[in-house]
């Protein structure tokens, strides 16, 4: 499904990412760990089509296609979606009626109709009661006044909402609790199946007890210095970054 | 002849209807001895420094319309709140439209400047009350020279009226350039509440250009809730002088929403004379081609423990321009101010242009006063993650525009009309959202 060979890419010209290879297939869930600064985000954005970032080097191959000059709504079109680590507030706008946006924008995109009212509304309430949100929740403005829990939980309704093949979620962990966590991580996994990736990126082993990883790797300096499954992942829980580090020189 | 001579022979036989001995006859000649002295404000005012009347003023506009023409309800309907029953004031051409409107003297007076000015049980409140606000700049005094009809609206202590007040005036390009001066006076006894609505809207394309004062006096406890909405067609332009003068725990709030018009001149004047005053002052301004705005605030803190609050936001496109002059005076006596300015700013074009200049002249030595101006483009990281949901480029920044100027609209108490300027704003903006859910 992607496919990254050799990518180098940075702002005004300092390269952040020198040179990642990564390859994920339908059906698997990958998770990216690395220490703050690593490109963990970079990494993200860049997928994403974040235009800030220069890709100076090496291809994102996603269905068999280079979409490295895409634009972020035609990537989010062909089924990519990013979990934003910090996602925006937008006031005036409710979540309901920006969902409701970002499909139809999406369903244009592809020369189809609007989706029908009361089908829109069905998936709303499907997906809202899945991830335990309320009814209120929908129609207050976009991640205004949002907790972070409430943000992320957020970001993982428009998820579920798009049905995206591959989704990409920065620290969707950061500023949930315990609790907040297992609803979030419940809602991905009921997002998985043999169709569409996840790629998790994270700073702790905590979230992927609940979204366990096919494969876990390693970012460091712009680049995956190692990969492993999800035993490297309570390694690095254990024992840092550092023996690592170590291990490389 | 210039248009400044037309006007001053006009009055001389305007003069020649009026009532000698009435004592407005001495507030109209002096007035329009303050308009022969000062004339039309040019660039050379220092209030005027960014807008200039020159070009509006080669027109030789009628000042009376000579014509009367009848306007059909299904031609103006669509410029009421017709969501919620209201009390009306409609003019055409500046002339009363009884067909149209929908007035009371049922405990309150909603009726029309003509009536008051020539009826006997009116005259104390008149003699009390008008011109009393209003400044004796050049234009104010044109006006009031010339004062012959407009709203007339006296609340009496204690009520509360029950559904908001609409002043809609229309121009029907009867003549191919109108001057239009209404005049408009509202009394907010003690304790009293009230909403108003005020638009101003051509009908043609004929050159329409309206100089328009209102003066606003809140007693004490009273409540007035004022909203102009400002989204006339190419051809017309306004000058807006607003006069409030606010006693002691009185609460007056104005929302100017300017989204038309060629150019558009809010001379927003706001009097504490009581303590305890709170005064709020919000505009949401959307421009696009050559349209120009301009916000004249002033607010006066003369009494002590007072609050205003400016919030004024602006979104300018192709080679628009907004200007926004707040001026806050606080004083020797008016201590523990609370006074709040904002002004932000979105340049959407290159060529669009805003002018911003806060004036803070402040005497008293216990005061809070912040201002704050902000000019900027769009937030790419917002931008970014509308458009990682599949929102295209040109729908995530109206979207974002949209956002942007909504917060203006918290304040507005009348849910209908709320929506009505939700939906304007984004139709001006380009963005289709849905309202229903």
């Amino acid at each position: 499904m992607l496919k990254i060979k050799d990518l180098y890419a940075g702002l005004e010209g300092k390269d952040i990412l020198k040179g990642i290879n990564l390859e994920v297939k339908a059906g698997e869930v990958h998770a990216i760990m690395g220490p703050n600064g690593s490109g963990k985000s970079t990494l993200a954005s860049v997928v994403a089509g974040k235009e800030e970032f220069e890709v100076t080097k090496g291809e994102i191959v996603y269905e068999n296609e280079d979409i490295s000059e895409l634009d972020p709504e035609e990537r989010a079109h062909k089924g990519i979606f990013l979990s934003f680590q910090y996602p925006i507030e937008i006031p005036g706008v409710s979540v309901t009626n920006f969902i409701k946006t970002a499909i139809n924008e999406t369903r244009k995109a592809k020369k189809m109709d609007d989706m029908p009212a009361s089908e829109m509304l069905k998936m709303i309430k499907e997906k809202a009661a899945m991830l335990e949100i309320d009814r209120k929740f929908l129609s207050r403005s976009l991640n205004e006044g949002f907790s972070g829990g409430e943000k992320k939980r957020n970001e993982i309704f428009q998820m579920a909402m798009l049905e995206p093949k591959l989704a990409i979620l920065d620290e969707t962990d950061s500023g949930l609790d315990i609790d907040a966590l297992k609803v979030v991580a419940n809602g991905v996994n009921k997002l998985r199946s043999e169709d569409n990736a996840i790629v998790v990126i994270t700073h702790y082993q905590r979230l992927l007890d609940h979204i366990v990883p096919d494969y876990v790797h390693v970012l460091m300096n712009g680049r995956i210095v190692k990969s492993g499954t999800k035993e490297l992942a309570y390694e690095l829980e254990e024992r840092g970054y550092d023996w690592i580090k170590e291990e490389l020189v | 002849m210039s248009f400044k001579d037309k006007l001053l022979s006009s009055y001389i036989a305007l003069e020649d209807h009026l009532e000698f001995d009435s004592p407005l006859h001495d507030v109209r000649n002096n007035a329009i001895k303050i308009f022969e002295e000062k004339g039309f404000p040019t660039k050379k005012d220092e209030e005027w420094k960014y807008t200039s009347l020159n070009s509006l003023l080669k027109t030789d506009y009628s000042v009376y319309s000579n014509k009367e023409r009848n306007v059909e309800l299904q031609d103006v309907r669509k410029y009421f709140l017709n969501e919620i029953d209201t009390y009306k004031l409609v003019f055409i051409d500046g002339v009363y439209s009884s067909f149209l409107s929908e007035t009371t003297h049922d405990t309150l007076d909603v009726c029309l400047m003509s009536a008051a000015l020539n009826k006997k049980k009116y005259k104390p409140v008149i003699e009390a009350y008008f011109n009393k606000a209003a400044k004796s700049d050049s234009l104010t005094a044109l006006n009031t020279a010339f004062t012959k009809e407009g709203a007339y609206i006296h609340i009496p202590a204690h009520k509360e009226v029950e559904k908001p007040i609409e002043i809609l005036n229309f121009s029907t390009g009867n003549e191919a350039a109108m001057f239009l001066q209404p005049r408009n006076l509202i009394v907010v006894g003690e304790n009293a509440h009230v909403q108003i609505i005020e638009r101003h809207q051509s009908l043609s394309t004929n050159k329409v250009l309206t100089n328009s004062v209102t003066e606003i006096f809140a007693e004490k406890r009273a409540y007035v809730d004022y909203y102009k909405i400002q989204n006339d067609v190419e051809s017309a332009s306004l000058i807006d002088n607003t006069y409030i003068s606010q006693q002691r725990d009185t609460v007056c709030r104005v929302h100017t929403f300017s989204f038309g018009g060629k150019l558009v001149r809010n001379n927003l004047n706001y009097f504490q004379n009581g303590e305890n005053c709170d005064s709020t002052l919000k505009g949401i301004t959307i421009l696009k081609e050559k349209q120009h705005v301009d916000h004249n605030t002033l607010v006066h803190h003369i009494s002590p423990n007072c609050e205003s609050h400016q919030d004024y936001k602006g979104l300018f496109a192709d080679s628009s321009v907004g200007v926004f002059n707040g001026k806050i005076i606080v004083e020797k006596d008016a201590q523990k101010i609370d006074a709040y300015q904002q002004n932000d700013n979105i340049l959407i074009d290159d060529n669009a242009t805003i002018n911003a200049k806060p004036q803070l002249e402040i005497f008293a030595d216990d005061v809070k006063c912040s201002h704050g101006c902000t000019i900027g483009q769009f937030d790419e990281e917002a931008l970014f993650y509308l458009r990682s949901r599949g929102i295209g480029q040109k729908e995530a920044r109206g979207l974002m525009m949209y956002a942007f100027a909504n917060t203006v609209l918290e304040s507005v108490k009348i849910p209908e009309l709320k929506v009505r300027i939700n939906k304007l704003i984004a139709n001006k903006i380009g963005v289709n959202l849905g309202f229903e859910l």
